[in-house]
């Protein structure tokens, strides 16, 4: 979230589009219905008339998978009736901007931009660029009238998108579709705000990336980008997703959004080279050209005294990827099918039933040597071997089942969706011998490391040299268990020797050798500071020489009114709690709207420094003054030209979000161009990989959700009695014509198949599914749930995964699996 | 056998933390406070009411501490009752900003999660055509895995990686040469998991996994 959970209670419109926060955040609806009290209005636009839908003021149907289309109507509707913020758009977002002239969009390419290269499914972007100057500053028109400017590219690029076109496609009623555009446009005035609300019902399409850069369009357009009450707002699914994502557990990205090196980035300073963005704008903050200090320091802290400036401080001991090598999750279990893996860890995750196309995985599992499973409970994954359809005897993977400590058994942070750091304490010991999950790291770690140090083996180097210095030692040098204090203070980061501010003379203490790092601006990069993830710097912190850990404070004060809570745990970066608050200003630092007053800038007060101009409210992003005065800085200070990007040249599709159908789908065309579906998307060919689209044998769309009483697969509450009886078992929700045109009732087991699985449901005819009129036929839209598995309730009652149905395809940018728009078929048992 | 019980001593919640910002005593304040914490005194009030209401209740020994839920990204307080070593209650942590006491079905089930006749307790092992678990020791699991990752990576290390490039030439043109690469990496172990782990632990293990070379590295975030 760019904003945070009580931050909702600012809005004047909520969008909830591609997320059902009633049923799958439900506290969240606190914080949307107290917007309501105060007069906002909550939106709904969902295939299904949900748990969200049933609390909206407006809600609108749309096929699954039709989002951009929905989407690209609002930014015309926005366009043509001139409803966008207009001093916000030419200051904030590269609206101004001169395009190159080669550049040619979907309305003159029928449906491709250009650069296009078809053998190899993707575009060469040389012409996504923009004009500059001898400088090297992009050229401007902040008349928006140039041809060739962004704002004029838009408008052409989504003329295209009238109502009827895009009613037509998503199948959303006419005047429904216009209610929403004119009550979510409203809010492109400066005294109104407008929020979105989004899940994984954004995410996992193969245009997911664009589906969220199209209301990224829309909030830049209408100014509710950084403002109290606006923003966009990922609800992630998992207690700490946004802890684990932070910390780098992907492939491609280290601690703190650092990318992980490939082969090619030969040394640091190569890494640094190509990784840094630089900037001629004089009024960029352009944040991440500190990134060397951040990458330094991470090394620093994960190598110790062992990273020397000599040796790269151990660069060289970071595995590399091939240039161009995808490790995420669908090539994982493409590559374990294939036998190309010896061992497997799934710590703390179900993969059996939680990836898409779970045969394919389950299949992948038996090609192991070894896996190790860690979890509360005996789940999917870990007994694969024994699951349907398996033959234990002719399965020859080793496995390990790993019993961890829940969360009320140990202690440590966890990061929500607001990106609040927030303290868990321990409250009983583990049950049984299950151990906290650190501590089955910590032996793995010393294991391993004794077997390199007594037998030598492969360039132990990374492993001998790897810091580890988490608490008392026993007798072998062994850490005896996890201090996770010590752990939390390594990731803020330390002075390893004293720090100077070598700009001013004299040259002034920052920071002494020994203590810890107060925030990211004093971390350095020759090696005189470390810190395990740059954006937790200032998290545990030295104050009045008493060390102080942030994210278990519990302050109560709001002195804007807003729900900041700026005292209450710790919200990264810097305990700010609305990302990219100085759009929420206006080029004099005052804020757009008065009444919600998150930033201001008060010319009169002193600074600390004695200079004049302080920013009072939320902790300012970025240094300087307003961006109208001559030392002022830009608002987006991640992005190298310090404005939004309306034109983003950086995604595979296109530099603006087009519409493409889901790989699977009811029509034989894509009414808006030739290009049936995302022309950068990687298709995987193999048999466990098919694909049925307009196929007569899976006439129906399908798209997985959740409910309130479950939670990703289950696991951890399938277990629970009291969750397990209020939802006992896998269903498929249909409406009432589809299952009357089927012959169904309520409660009858039938079967849901797709082209890679089968799985049993328990038919729920209800209102809230209505057959879409999708240009001149009927499309039926079903769901199922995905909480369910083999394993647990150990009689079978809960049928199996609703991921045996879904396809084996990702997003062209992220490759997050298409689990939201598929066909299927529903056929009696 | 690996010991679990000494491991970062149960803590109650720093009282200097817990600043009652209302001085209205709520039924939740007063068991919240009984539970352990330091304040009741400076309060100031009458408490007779509350402690009459509290006497019977099951909670009224237990030992008090606050968490955050463990399921979705909302981030509601929790406080944990725990008496004997054992929680014996959970519910909203009136005093947090987001939930203000309130919790859905998944969180208000807390309970049923950490005190589950179905948990893990000791770990299991299959072995290769193996037709059931087998309870075994840590160690001798711990010990098995460390050769097993060893092994597998010492079998597939890669130091060196072949790949083609463009490669700027004098004339200003570029052109495809393949060259050799220091990768330093295994291909031949994967890991996924996991947002259910603390960020503490997240850290630990890409720090750890990535030690032993594996680029292979996912969870749930890419799903």
């Amino acid at each position: 979230m760019t904003n945070h959970w009580i931050d909702l209670k600012n809005a004047d419109v909520i969008l909830a589009m591609g997320g059902n926060p009633a049923s799958n955040h439900p506290i969240s609806m606190k914080w949307i219905m107290r917007a309501r009290e105060k007069g906002a209005k909550l939106i709904c636009v969902d295939p299904r008339f949900s748990q969200t839908a049933a609390k909206a003021d407006l809600y609108a149907p749309l096929r699954s998978g039709t989002d951009i289309a929905f989407l690209g109507g609002m930014i015309n509707y926005i366009l043509d009736n001139e409803l966008y913020f207009k001093e916000y758009v030419v200051n904030y977002t590269n609206a101004s901007f001169l395009v190159n002239p080669e550049f040619k969009g979907p309305a003159e390419l029928d449906g491709l931009f250009s650069g296009y290269n078809e053998q190899k499914r993707n575009y060469d972007k040389t012409t996504w660029s923009f004009q500059k100057d001898e400088n090297g500053i992009a050229l401007k028109d902040p008349t928006l009238q140039d041809p060739n400017c962004v704002f004029q590219l838009l408008k052409k690029h989504y003329a295209r998108y009238t109502p009827e076109k895009v009613s037509g496609i998503t199948g959303t009623p006419l005047d429904k579709l216009l209610e929403v555009y004119k009550l979510y446009a409203s809010t492109g005035t400066p005294d109104r705000v407008g929020t979105e609300c989004y899940a994984m019902g954004w995410t996992q399409h193969t245009v997911g990336t664009q589906n969220i850069r199209a209301m990224t369009i829309i909030q830049q357009l209408l100014g509710n980008m950084g403002m109290a009450g606006g923003g966009i707002n990922a609800l992630r699914g998992e207690a700490n997703v946004q802890g684990s994502t932070d910390y780098g557990l992907l492939f491609h990205i280290l601690p703190g959004y650092n990318p992980t090196p490939n082969a090619s980035l030969v040394d640091l300073a190569t890494y640094n080279e190509k990784n840094t963005p630089t900037t001629k704008e004089p009024q960029s903050v352009n944040w991440w050209s500190n990134r060397p200090k951040y990458v330094v320091s991470y090394l620093k802290a994960v190598y110790g005294d062992a990273a020397t400036r000599e040796n790269d401080f151990g660069y060289s001991w970071l595995p590399k990827l091939d240039v161009g090598q995808n490790a995420s999750w669908l090539m994982i279990f493409d590559k374990m099918l294939k036998g190309e893996f010896d061992g497997f860890f799934a710590w703390g995750q179900n993969p059996a039933c939680s990836g898409a196309n779970s045969n394919k995985t389950r299949q992948a599992l038996t090609k192991l040597k070894w896996m190790v499973n860690v979890n509360l409970y005996d789940n999917e994954t870990g007994s694969f071997w024994r699951g349907p359809g398996m033959n234990p005897k002719d399965i020859q993977t080793e496995v390990f089942m790993l019993p961890c400590a829940s969360s009320v058994e140990k202690e440590g942070s966890i990061s929500n969706s607001g990106r609040w750091a927030q303290w868990r304490y321990k409250a009983v010991e583990p049950v049984g011998q299950s151990l906290p999950d650190a501590e089955i790291m910590n032996e793995l770690y010393f294991k391993v490391k004794e077997l390199y140090k007594k037998e030598g083996g492969a360039y132990p180097d990374p492993i001998v040299n790897l810091s580890w210095d988490y608490g008392e030692r026993d007798a072998a040098g062994k850490i005896k268990h996890v201090d996770i204090h010590a752990v939390a203070k390594e990731i803020n980061g330390y002075f390893l020797q004293d720090v100077y501010d070598t700009k001013v003379d004299p040259p002034k203490l920052i920071g002494k050798k020994g203590d810890l790092v107060t925030s990211f601006p004093s971390l350095q990069a020759d090696g005189s500071t470390s810190s395990g993830n740059w954006l937790y710097c200032n998290s545990y912190i030295l104050k009045d020489g008493k060390e102080v850990n942030m994210m278990a404070r519990r302050g109560k004060d709001d002195p804007t009114g807003l729900g900041l809570f700026s005292g209450w745990t710790w919200s990264w970066p810097v305990n700010r709690r609305v990302i990219y608050n100085r759009a929420s200003v206006d080029l004099n630092g005052q804020p757009w709207d008065p009444k919600r007053p998150l930033l201001k800038f008060n010319a009169t007060k002193l600074s600390p420094t004695g200079t004049p101009g302080v920013w009072e409210g939320d902790v300012v992003d970025g240094g300087g003054g307003p961006a109208g005065s001559p030392t002022g800085k830009l608002p987006f200070i991640m992005k190298p030209d310090g404005i939004a990007s309306i034109f983003g040249p950086g995604l595979a599709e296109g530099p603006f979000p087009e519409h493409y159908e889901a790989l699977e789908c009811p029509l034989e065309e894509n009414s808006m161009s030739k290009q049936r579906v995302n022309p950068t998307i990687k298709i995987f060919g193999d048999e466990m990989d098919a694909a049925f689209s307009c196929d007569a044998r899976y006439p129906f769309v399908c798209s997985t959700y959740r409910v309130s009483e479950h939670w990703q697969t289950g696991c951890m509450t399938r277990h629970c009695s009291w969750l397990l009886e209020m939802q006992p078992q896998n269903f498929v929700e249909m409406s009432v014509e589809l299952a009357k045109e089927l012959g169904m009732t309520n409660g009858e087991t039938v079967v849901v198949a797709s082209g890679r699985g089968e799985v049993k449901a328990v038919v729920l005819v209800s209102e809230r599914f209505k057959p879409f009129k999708i240009e001149n036929s009927t499309v039926h839209q079903v769901g199922v749930p995905w909480h369910f598995g083999w394993q647990f309730p150990e009689d079978g009652s809960g049928y199996d995964s609703a991921n045996l149905l879904t396809p084996n395809v990702g997003d062209a940018n992220t490759m997050i699996p298409e689990s939201k728009a598929f066909m299927v078929n529903v056929r009696k048992a | 056998m690996i010991d679990n019980r000494s491991n970062n001593k149960t803590r109650e919640p720093n009282p200097q933390n817990q600043k009652e910002a209302s001085m209205g005593v709520s039924r939740r304040d007063f068991l919240k406070l009984s539970g352990g914490t330091v304040l009741v005194a400076s309060l100031g009030v009458n408490l007779d009411p509350a402690k009459a209401y509290a006497k019977d209740l099951r909670i009224k020994n237990a030992k008090v501490t606050t968490t955050v839920c463990p399921y979705c990204s909302v981030g509601c307080g929790i406080l944990v009752y725990a008496e004997n070593g054992k929680v014996i209650q959970v519910e909203g942590d009136p005093e947090h900003p987001i939930n203000e006491g309130t919790l859905c079905s998944k969180g208000s089930s807390l309970v049923q999660m950490a005190n589950n006749d179905t948990r893990l307790t000791k770990p299991m092992y299959r072995e290769p055509g193996g037709t059931a678990w087998k309870e075994v020791e840590w160690d001798w699991a711990l010990d098995r895995i460390a050769r097993l990752v060893k092994d597998a990576r010492d079998k597939s290390f890669k130091t060196v990686s072949k790949a083609k490039v463009k490669e700027k030439q004098p004339d200003g043109t570029e052109i495809e040469v393949e060259k050799e690469f220091v990768v330093n990496r295994t291909d031949a172990i994967a890991h996924i998991g996991s947002a259910a782990l603390d960020n503490e632990e997240c850290y630990l293990l890409q720090k750890l996994v990535r030690s032993w070379g594996l680029v292979y590295i996912e969870h749930q975030a890419r799903i």
